[in-house]
């Protein structure tokens, strides 16, 4: 981990890169007995790896153009104009490429199945992996080489991270099992992070990962801590009324889940809504609304199934009254860092400003949209900043750097933004309340009106099925095909040709055997049959001899009448 | 230079040990297991040796004067009537950076496959014999620089190779034997009848002003020696150049082996004691891809270059159809059989580049190759000595069992599905840059790239059955590694890890002959083609 955020070299980066893939394999198969633990980090470890293909082959565009694996000099290559193969197209296709890394790592869909299966893992694993380490890595990536996406592929990126965000919600609205929620709910994260670098809100993506962290820790030490009360129970469906037991996981987890859903005086709520704002701004500039769109509707998603979540949990009364009995708030080494992470959830900590982030040190001081160096004409307008290198130049020593429109369009959208989170946040909240507090609507009713939609989601949208079905079924069915073709058909031929080579051989005996020898055995045979035949003429009798002679004479006289 | 004739030591060597056995009484078998582990022991240490007086910018390949440790002299000489009739053949040895990861790698492969071979039960005595002599054979294959003498080394090799298997193999020994034998020795034809076109093509200028037809490797890549009318002198505008490339590339491929002709490896491995496997997996299959790189590329770069995408093409064929087949396997030691074959194929990948990192890359993936997978089947090894079955689905759950086992198997798993800080993913790397760089075969890269996705896929899938789950209780007397068994894993394991970190220790002995056998390929090919071709 330490390696990928201090290399400037791509290779490098790929190299430590694979090795926390290869830790994830090590960890989340941790309980490597269990046939479902070996099964995740196994799916992990390949899922990644379809990612880290693309990110190779990415990283062979850069390198075979510029010789280099050094992330600033193939940056400075680009902003002389000097583009791989001099096309565009294979800048796009460099930046997808590589973002097909970050896709595999962060979780983004549709290589996201890894990360909820993830949760075979011990829990302090499932927290290091979801909330710090691993899905970082991928958003880490994008915000690298952020500075050469050109416009087709911050889209291509903008519109990945959206679809995340949106597939991971309406999944994360059924699960019945606290850990796959809180997963979803990463993976539905993430895809905010990763829609903000697509639009351009870099320096809030980068802020949403720290401010994501904290409070997702949180959660997952706290379900941690109510699956150890409750027996390694981990279905909600048998929880219920935990508040009165478990006060201080109780209250953390509230927090966090205020900051996970955007309410305002929390972290979340200023990295959501500059993100927001972003897209906003985004769909003005370029006219795609269908990203700010996506964003807000996910936002109350968010709140819903993570009150969902609070009040089937911690309110209402015990399901499971012995289950309950048993529950006990856990020991000081447990809350201790809840309490720490929850804390930290608080707005005061980034900024002084409750309802405006750049307040803060955080987005002033520490993070800062760097240039773009990809050529005008491949890059959205807004992208550039419309100055010339020298003032860009100086403007980046002041601090004052990024496209300026986009910075003004941010500014516009920011209040209608906000306004518009915190209506649909509170919605999703209210809805929340009246479906599982106030018991207003009966869930299962509904659930079984829109019968097909709720199985979707609670099947997570079948894509584990659909991938069994085509690519690990194809594969696997195409193997065996292939090694059916090997034994029988190429080793086939080989054995046939020694069959032929047998045959041929055997022929050939057979015709040495009965033609050639038969033939030199028939002369000598002949040559004994002529021997016996003539044998019998020798009698050694002396008036038979002296009858052939006369016999003879008379022919002779027969054929040449001399007379 | 050294003051004793070191090549030819380190490739006799083991004749004189084999010659000792022979001389012993049958019954003193530990005697002969000491044998020769000293003969292979100071194998190893003739070829530290190698490597401390190696001159790393010395190029070789085509140059007599930058070969390094040259032995050379005349050893059969038949004086006709006129040049035409005399035949002169010399002894001729020298290494450069091409041969001399082979025979660093042979030297190794060998020390480490005798003590594999210790619990070898019956004929002691004909068993190390003929592994001695296989060892010269295989040695003497790296170290020639004349194709007579390379052609004698490389049938001298099939013999033992044939018994070795044939008598001390599995339930289908015979089969995989003759299997074999045939196949590999229906290649040597083919590079025999090559061989004598080429004598018969060229001739050398001896020092005396004599000129003769010739075997010397150096003189057939020099074209200014192609006489106007042989049948594969380039300057014949009839000539069979073409026709002789591909017979020669397909008696190589045989050895490689390279799809479609592949099917006697699987056998051979499966019925193979396993040191015999280790041989053929570590050092047997390089000598196909070596052979191509020593002989045809320099000898014919014009039409190398004309092939080079069907070159490429195979090699993508037999990464992803090896991975593939694999994937398949129920047999473990046939499934890293395949993955064997999978794995030759990034060596064809990187020799169709025709670039000096692709070609690096190809050498230093036949090195680690022969590492990666001379572990590999070791490991088969010590499971089924043990539970005498190999099927995959019949273990599971063996990490709790053999914890020190499932370490290495841990290394030697991902070093061969290329993860970085292993010596695999290097070379990989390496190959597919080169591949990449080469705008004809780009696609062909990119494709088989694929092959390190299934490589995973393969290897995490049998780890996963063998060694996670619940152990099966019919295991439960599974013992974990003997002190036998570390002296053969530790050594690779060192070398795995150490040449993944630290690659350059490797690339540096390759580097000045790869750029020198790129350049002479290059201007070769543009001379090859003025000549009218």
């Amino acid at each position: 981990m330490l390696g990928i955020v201090v290399t400037d070299n791509i290779l490098m980066m790929y190299i430590f890169w694979e090795l926390v893939g290869l830790s994830s394999y090590l960890l989340i198969g941790f309980w490597y007995e269990k046939d479902s633990a070996a099964d995740a980090g196994k799916k992990a470890f390949l899922v990644n790896r379809v990612g880290d293909l693309g990110m190779f082959i990415g990283i062979l565009i850069l390198f075979t153009h510029y010789k280099t694996f050094t992330f600033s000099t193939i940056f400075e290559q680009i902003s002389l104009g000097n583009l791989p193969f001099d096309s565009t197209g294979a800048l796009t296709a460099a930046g997808i490429l590589i973002f097909m890394g970050a896709v595999g790592k962060s979780a983004q869909f549709p290589l996201h199945v890894w990360l909820p299966d993830a949760m075979e893992g011990p829990t302090p694993v499932s927290a290091l992996i979801h909330a710090a380490t691993m899905v970082a890595a991928g958003v880490y990536l994008i915000v690298k080489i952020f500075v050469m996406l050109t416009a087709d592929a911050m889209l291509v990126i903008a519109i990945v991270g959206g679809v995340t965000a949106f597939v991971a919600a309406t999944i994360a609205l059924t699960q019945n099992d606290i850990k796959k929620v809180l997963a979803y709910s990463t993976v539905s994260q993430l895809g905010y992070m990763v829609l903000a670098v697509g639009v351009g809100a870099y320096a809030f993506a980068f802020f949403h990962l720290v401010t994501h962290a904290s409070f997702k820790a949180c959660l997952f030490l706290g379900s941690g801590s109510v699956i150890h009360s409750m027996g390694n129970e981990q279905d909600i469906r048998y929880m219920g009324g935990l508040r009165k037991k478990m006060p201080i996981t109780y209250y953390t987890f509230l927090i966090s889940t205020l900051a996970i859903s955007g309410v305002p005086l929390f972290s979340g709520f200023l990295s959501k809504d500059g993100i927001l704002a972003g897209t906003f701004a985004f769909g003005e500039l370029t006219g795609h609304w269908l990203l700010p769109f996506l964003g807000f509707f996910v936002a109350a998603l968010t709140a819903f199934y993570m009150f969902r979540l609070v009040i089937i949990t911690f309110h209402g009364e015990p399901r499971d009254k012995e289950k309950y009995d048993h529950a006990h708030e856990s020991k000081w080494l447990m809350t201790v860092p809840l309490v720490v992470l929850s804390v930290l959830s608080i707005f005061i900590f980034y900024t002084p400003n409750p309802l405006a982030a750049d307040a803060g040190w955080f987005l002033n001081d520490w993070v800062r949209t760097p240039q773009t160096v990809v050529p005008a004409e491949a890059s959205f307008d807004f992208m550039q900043s419309g100055m010339n290198a020298e003032e860009a130049n100086l403007a980046h020593d002041s601090g004052i750097v990024h496209s300026t429109q986009y910075t003004e369009a941010m500014h516009h959208a920011h209040y209608p933004a906000m306004i518009l989170s915190l209506v649909l946040a509170g919605l999703g909240i209210l809805f929340a309340f009246l479906f599982y507090q106030w018991k207003k609507v009966n869930v299962e009713k509904l659930a079984e009106s829109i019968r097909p939609l709720y199985k979707f989601s609670l099947n997570k949208w079948y894509v584990d099925e659909f991938y069994h079905a085509t690519f690990i079924g194809g594969t696997l069915e195409g193997s065996k095909a292939l090694a059916w073709f090997d034994y029988y058909i190429i080793d086939g031929i080989v054995n046939a040709s020694a069959s032929v080579t047998k045959v041929i051989s055997n022929l050939s005996g057979w015709f040495d055997h009965y033609v050639v020898d038969g033939f030199v055995n028939f002369t000598a045979f002949f040559s004994g049959f002529v021997g016996l035949s003539f044998r019998r003429l020798q009698t050694g009798k002396v008036q038979t001899y002296l009858v052939f002679v006369v016999f003879a004479v008379l022919v002779l006289l027969l054929i040449f009448r001399p007379f | 230079m050294l003051g004793f004739p070191i090549l030819s030591l380190i490739t006799f060597l083991p004749i004189i040990g084999m010659i000792i056995i022979l001389a012993m009484p049958k019954q003193k078998t530990t005697e002969m297991k000491y044998i020769s582990l000293i003969a292979t022991g100071l194998q190893v240490v003739l070829a530290v040796i190698l490597l401390g007086n190696y001159d790393y910018s010395a190029g070789g390949i085509f140059e007599e004067g930058s070969f390094q440790f040259i032995e050379k002299f005349r050893w059969i000489e038949i004086t006709g009537l006129s040049w035409i009739g005399t035949v002169k053949i010399d002894y001729f040895m020298g290494i450069d950076g091409l041969s001399t990861p082979m025979v660093l790698l042979t030297a190794l492969i060998s020390f480490i496959a005798t003590i594999s071979s210790w619990n070898i039960k019956h004929s002691i005595k004909g068993y190390f014999a003929l592994f001695l002599l296989l060892d010269t054979g295989m040695m003497g294959v790296f170290v020639s620089l004349d194709m007579f003498l390379f052609y004698v080394f490389w049938e001298l090799m099939l013999l033992p190779m044939y018994f070795l298997i044939g008598i001390w193999g599995g339930p289908r020994k015979e089969y995989a034997a003759i299997k074999f034998f045939i196949y590999t020795l229906f290649g040597s034809i083919f590079i025999l009848i090559v061989m004598i076109g080429l004598y018969f093509s060229a001739t050398e200028l001896l020092p005396g002003g004599e000129k003769v037809f010739t075997f010397n490797m150096l003189a057939l890549m020099d074209q200014a020696n192609y006489s106007q009318d042989g049948i594969l002198s380039p300057f014949n505008p009839n000539n069979l150049r073409l026709i002789a490339y591909i017979a020669l590339f397909v008696g190589f491929a045989i050895k490689i082996p390279m799809f479609p002709f592949h099917t006697w490896l699987p056998d051979a491995h499966v019925e193979a004691p396993t040191p015999i496997s280790v041989i053929l997996a570590g050092v047997l299959l390089k000598m196909g891809t070596y052979g191509i790189l020593r002989i045809s590329y320099p000898m014919f770069p014009d039409i190398t270059r004309d092939l080079m995408w069907y070159i490429a093409l195979f090699g993508m064929i037999n990464i992803i159809y090896g991975a593939l087949v694999a994937l398949a396997q129920k047999d473990f030691k046939k499934l890293i059989a395949y993955s064997s074959i999978s794995h030759m194929g990034y060596v064809l990948l990187g020799m169709a580049s025709l670039s000096s990192v692709g070609i690096t890359g190809a050498v230093f993936q036949m090195f680690n190759h022969g590492t990666i997978t001379a572990m590999l089947f070791l490991i088969v090894g010590v499971v089924y000595d043990r539970a005498h079955t190999r099927g995959i689905n019949d273990f599971g759950g063996l990490a709790n069992q053999m914890p020190v086992y499932t370490g290495f198997v841990t290394v030697a798993f991902f070093a061969a599905l290329g993860l970085p800080s292993l010596s695999g993913f290097i070379s990989e790397a390496l190959v597919f840059v080169g591949a990449f760089g080469e705008s004809s075969i780009r696609i062909l890269a990119i494709i088989s790239t694929l092959g390190i996705l299934l490589g995973a896929a393969y290897m995490l899938w049998t780890f996963q059955r063998i060694f996670f789950g619940k152990l099966n209780e019919k295991w439960n007397q599974l013992t974990d590694l003997n002190a036998r068994e570390y002296v053969m894993f530790i050594p690779l394991t060192i070398i795995i890890i150490f040449l993944g970190i630290y690659p350059s220790a490797m690339l540096d002995i390759m580097n000045t002959s790869m750029n020198t056998l790129i350049e002479f390929m290059m201007n070769g090919a543009t001379n090859f083609t003025l000549s009218g071709l």
